[in-house]
């Protein structure tokens, strides 16, 4: 269940990228602001963002900021589609900075683990009225599709009309096991309740605190989740509803007949209808009334706990009390329980404010047992630190040159014919640390896919179930490790990817089985070093393609003008890949406006990276990433020619020896050649393409090495190999790219002893050959 | 081969209006506007890079940054000399270029007021394009160079090179 214990850095990542881009977006703004105009460039952009920022916010169920974004969404694809010309621009940059504002201040909440309480109605009506007027602007006949309101507002645990009911509406009680080691059962508690609210009038749940406090998921495990409801469906529909509860184990589930099981709740929170207050306004009140007997599904009247907990909201208050008195031993431990949730709740807001009254709080209960999971909340919040990569690469940079300074010490020449072990024993511990050192400082910069390949596992489950579609999706070489900064940008563009091969290339299970296919769906995550890039694959096996569908709609467009059979596949499929390019006709939440395909190749030529599409019609379609290899780590063979260090890729290398004289050609232009079992070779001198002195040119005595790349193969004549090792690759200097494109070299990197090696590009190599 | 920073020249910017770093090559004086330099190292291992032009010596590894480095006695046609202990690799940057010019030695931080700076005469054909002036001081006087010029790539250099 890897996906779901990695909950919490999907977070740390939401907030992180969420903030990312909001600033992006603010600075988008201004600028277009102050401009006086939204150019075509910043629409666009103003629009993927909040694309993304709605994509990720669904996903972590943050459904107010969603549903704002896609308002704005909304409203930008019409300036889009619809290029209004008398568009009130100050207005618009303040709704849009507006919904700034409110998405940041969620996100802090976020952040500080408080609730997500913020109402974005009232936005999303100033911005549907601004979009309205916009609208009426325009003539009739140029209506726009536009989507169906999925911008419901979110409706909370609805209390209202409580004195009238109507006949017709059932309460249930309901109580949920969860299967063991599933996890989290607070959020999947969370989602229940999310879930019902929607078909509820009234919606509670023991315990109360599922969101705030991460031990009531021990609570939850134990005992279960207790859910009250009031709604106008029948038994069947809800049980129905709740049976579709991922890792359900056992479902209780009753229909109450009085209202005695509410009042409860109702008596404490008199008017919000807005749930996400719930919590605090049970802090807010003085005496809590009793509430766990039938909390904990047990027999009445065996314990009662009164909880009294004076909550002054201003930060700067430092009063903070817990007492908790326990009446009555029969349910000791459940009540226990109980008492170190609150407490170690209360403790970890309290430790920040005011430590000492905190302990007094929990002294009560037990001291011991509630300062771990109390301390544990706050520390997952720090364990992530977003380090500015430059400070990174300042680091590599001195770790390097202690590499050389200690080689310097250590192998200095003044001390090179002194025989003493004390220093070669701390030499020899020095260098440990600093290779040590050096491979961590490495490994800094480098994480592995996994983290972002998991993130798609979660969106395909999402879609899957949305979609109602059967997709599997595979994962390979996950622990292919990038660059930091690959990562995150090539982290949006597999979502848009993902999300398109299930929305669009995967057919439904009854076409798929008509097609002759499996049933399921299968989507393939490919990730693998190829020579002086990194490859990501998304392979589908889904419908493909179609070439006419396409051509049609460029046409329409007025994108291309040569006649159909000129067209390569390769070009029309590329098509797919500009901005608001989209052959659906129905937007879906997931795709369908053309956004994404923009993003991905965005996002990929930031990085100098970019994307391949191929695809054929019912076989599937497969989309490559391709990252240059510019800030990767490779394996390298390093080779030596003359006073010269080289690195060739050793996913190059097929294999290196030392031919026999017999095996070597010549042909009459002098091109030399060597036969390796059967098969013959071009020779390319090293030393002679890179115009290096060297003694050794007698192939016998140095080392042929053979690359290939491309399907093609060449050997390369070298004086000897130095070993294989990890380099980064580094560009070459400004300067020198600037005057002149050197044929065969991809780079250089830094070896250990502090010299440079210049990094061979097998493939401008040899495709320089061909002229030979 | 020591690598210390011989400047710290980290000042405010007005401090280094007027300054000029001067160095040798050969008899003559050069002097460079401060402002451009970054560092000042002793001659480095030099890694050739294939295909570049005569003076690009190559590259160095200073601290983890790749940095080339061009000769400036080649640069100017003239004789090239063996790098002792005295040679110096000047690390200058230039509108986000950053390149060392191996020199023969360097002398020292100038002060040299606008007025003290004539242009120079039309006569000197050979390295006019690089001097932008010349600098008086009490008993000498020091080509001032445009690094700009220094680094524009220019077409004539095969051909020049045969000029005296």
């Amino acid at each position: 269940m890897a996906e779901f214990t990695l909950n919490e850095p999907m977070l740390e990542m939401y907030i992180f990228e969420t903030n990312q881009q909001l600033e992006q977006l603010e600075r988008v703004v201004i600028a277009s602001e102050k401009s006086g105009k939204y150019s075509d460039t910043d629409v666009n952009e103003i629009f993927r963002f909040m694309h993304t920022i709605k994509g990720s916010s669904a996903m972590m169920l943050f459904n107010g900021i969603s549903s704002l974004a896609h308002t704005i969404e909304d409203l930008f694809y019409y300036i889009r589609e619809q290029k209004p010309t008398d568009v009130d621009y100050s207005t618009l940059t303040d709704l849009v900075l507006e919904v700034l504002d409110f998405i940041k201040i969620e996100v802090v909440k976020i952040k500080n683990g408080d609730d997500v309480d913020g109402d974005p109605k009232e936005i999303i009506d100033e911005i549907k009225a601004f979009l309205n007027d916009l609208k009426a602007d325009l003539p009739k006949d140029a209506v726009v599709k536009e989507k169906p309101a999925s911008t419901k507002k979110q409706q909370y645990y609805i209390a209202t009309d409580k004195s009238a009911k109507p006949s017709s509406e059932n309460m249930f009680k309901a109580n949920i096991l969860f299967q063991e080691g599933c996890e989290m059962e607070n959020i999947r508690g969370y989602t229940i309740v999310h879930n019902m609210k929607d078909h509820a009038l009234e919606v509670y749940h023991i315990p109360t605190d599922i969101i705030e406090n991460e031990d009531s998921s021990l609570y939850i495990r134990e005992h279960g989740f207790d859910l009250y409801l009031v709604t106008k469906k029948t038994y069947d529909e809800i049980y129905d509803m709740l049976m579709k509860t991922i890792f359900l184990r056992q479902l209780t589930l009753v229909q109450l007949e009085t209202e005695d099981e509410f009042t409860q709740f109702r008596s404490k929170k008199p008017t919000g209808p807005d749930p996400i207050q719930i919590p605090k306004i049970e802090k807010s009140n003085t005496v809590a009334p009793e509430i766990l007997p039938e909390a904990s599904n047990e027999p009445s009247g065996s314990g009662q706990v009164i909880l009294a907990e004076a909550y002054q909201a201003e930060p700067e208050s430092t009063t903070e009390t817990i007492s908790i008195s326990l009446q009555e031993d029969t349910e000791k431990d459940d009540i226990a329980q109980k008492a170190d949730m609150t407490s170690s709740d209360a403790q970890s807001v309290a430790s920040q404010k005011a430590p000492s009254t905190a302990k007094q709080g929990s002294s009560q209960a037990h001291p011991s047992a509630n300062h771990a999971p109390g301390s544990d909340s706050n520390a997952t919040t720090q364990s992530f630190i977003s380090v500015n990569v430059e400070k990174l690469d300042r680091l590599m940079d001195l770790v390097g040159e202690m590499v050389i300074a200690e080689a310097m010490v250590t192998q200095n020449p003044a001390i090179k014919d002194l025989e003493i072990d004390n220093f070669q024993k701390s030499a020899g511990q020095l260098h440990k640390i600093t290779s040590e050192l050096q491979d961590m400082v490495m490994a800094i910069r480098m994480v592995p896919l996994s983290t972002t390949f998991m993130k798609m596992q979660r969106i395909t489950r999402d879609m899957c179930k949305k979609l109602g579609k059967e997709v599997t999706l595979a994962l390979i070489g996950e622990e292919t490790e990038v660059d930091k900064n690959i990562i995150e940008s090539i982290s949006d563009p597999l979502m848009h990817v993902i999300r398109n091969a299930l929305d669009h290339g995967i057919e439904d299970a009854e076409e798929r089985l008509k097609k002759g296919k499996d049933r399921v769906g299968k989507v393939i995550l490919e990730a693998k070093n190829s020579g002086s890039d990194v490859l990501v694959l998304i392979k589908d096996d889904g419908k493909g393609l179609r070439r006419d569908k396409i051509l049609a709609k460029a046409r329409e467009h007025g994108l291309i003008d040569k006649a159909d059979s000129e067209i390569s596949d390769q070009e029309v499929y590329s098509l797919i890949l500009l901005p608001g390019f989209s052959t659906k006709e129905k937007v879906t939440e997931y795709s369908g406006r053309g956004v994404g395909m923009d993003v991905v190749v965005k996002n990929l030529e930031s990085v100098g990276g970019s994307v391949i599409v191929d695809s054929e019609e019912d076989v599937g379609t497969t989309i490559t990433l391709k990252i240059p290899l510019t800030l990767a780590i490779i394996d390298g063979m390093n080779l030596k020619v003359g006073k010269s260090r080289y690195t060739i890729p050793i996913v190059a290398i097929k294999e290196s020896f030392r031919p026999m004289p017999e095996s070597l050609l010549e042909d009459p232009n002098g091109n030399e050649m060597i036969m390796v079992r059967g098969q013959c070779y071009p020779v390319l001198r090293l030393h002679r393409q890179f115009n290096v002195e060297t003694k050794i040119t007698d192939f016998t005595e140095g080392i042929l090495i053979m690359v290939e790349h491309d399907g093609k193969s060449c050997c390369l004549f070298a004086d000897e190999l130095l070993g294989q090792q990890q380099v980064v690759v580094k560009a070459l200097p400004n300067y020198i790219k600037r005057k002149k494109r050197i044929t065969g070299l991809g780079g250089c990197t830094l070896l250990g002893d502090g010299n440079i090696s210049l990094i061979i590009d097998i493939g401008s190599l040899l495709s320089n050959t061909d002229g030979m | 081969m020591k690598n210390e920073t011989v400047l710290d020249l980290y000042e405010e910017e007005d401090t280094q209006k007027g300054k000029f770093l001067t160095f040798t090559l050969g008899v003559e004086a050069y002097g460079l506007e401060i402002s451009y330099v970054t560092e000042i190292v002793g001659i480095q291992p030099i890694t050739e890079v294939p295909e570049l032009p005569d003076y690009v010596k190559g590259i160095i590894n200073l601290r983890g940054k790749i940095i080339p480095v061009m000769d400036v006695r080649i640069r100017f046609k003239k004789k090239e000399s063996e790098y002792d202990d005295r040679t110096c690799i000047i690390v200058i940057d230039i509108q986000d270029i950053s390149i060392g010019m191996i020199v023969d030695s360097v002398t020292e931080v100038l002060s040299i007021p606008d007025h003290e700076i004539v242009p120079p005469p039309d006569i000197s054909k050979a390295q006019k394009k690089y001097i932008k002036g010349i600098g008086k001081t009490q008993d000498e006087v020091v080509l001032i160079l445009d690094c700009e010029k220094l680094l524009e790539d220019d077409e004539l250099d095969s051909f020049g090179r045969f000029e005296p």
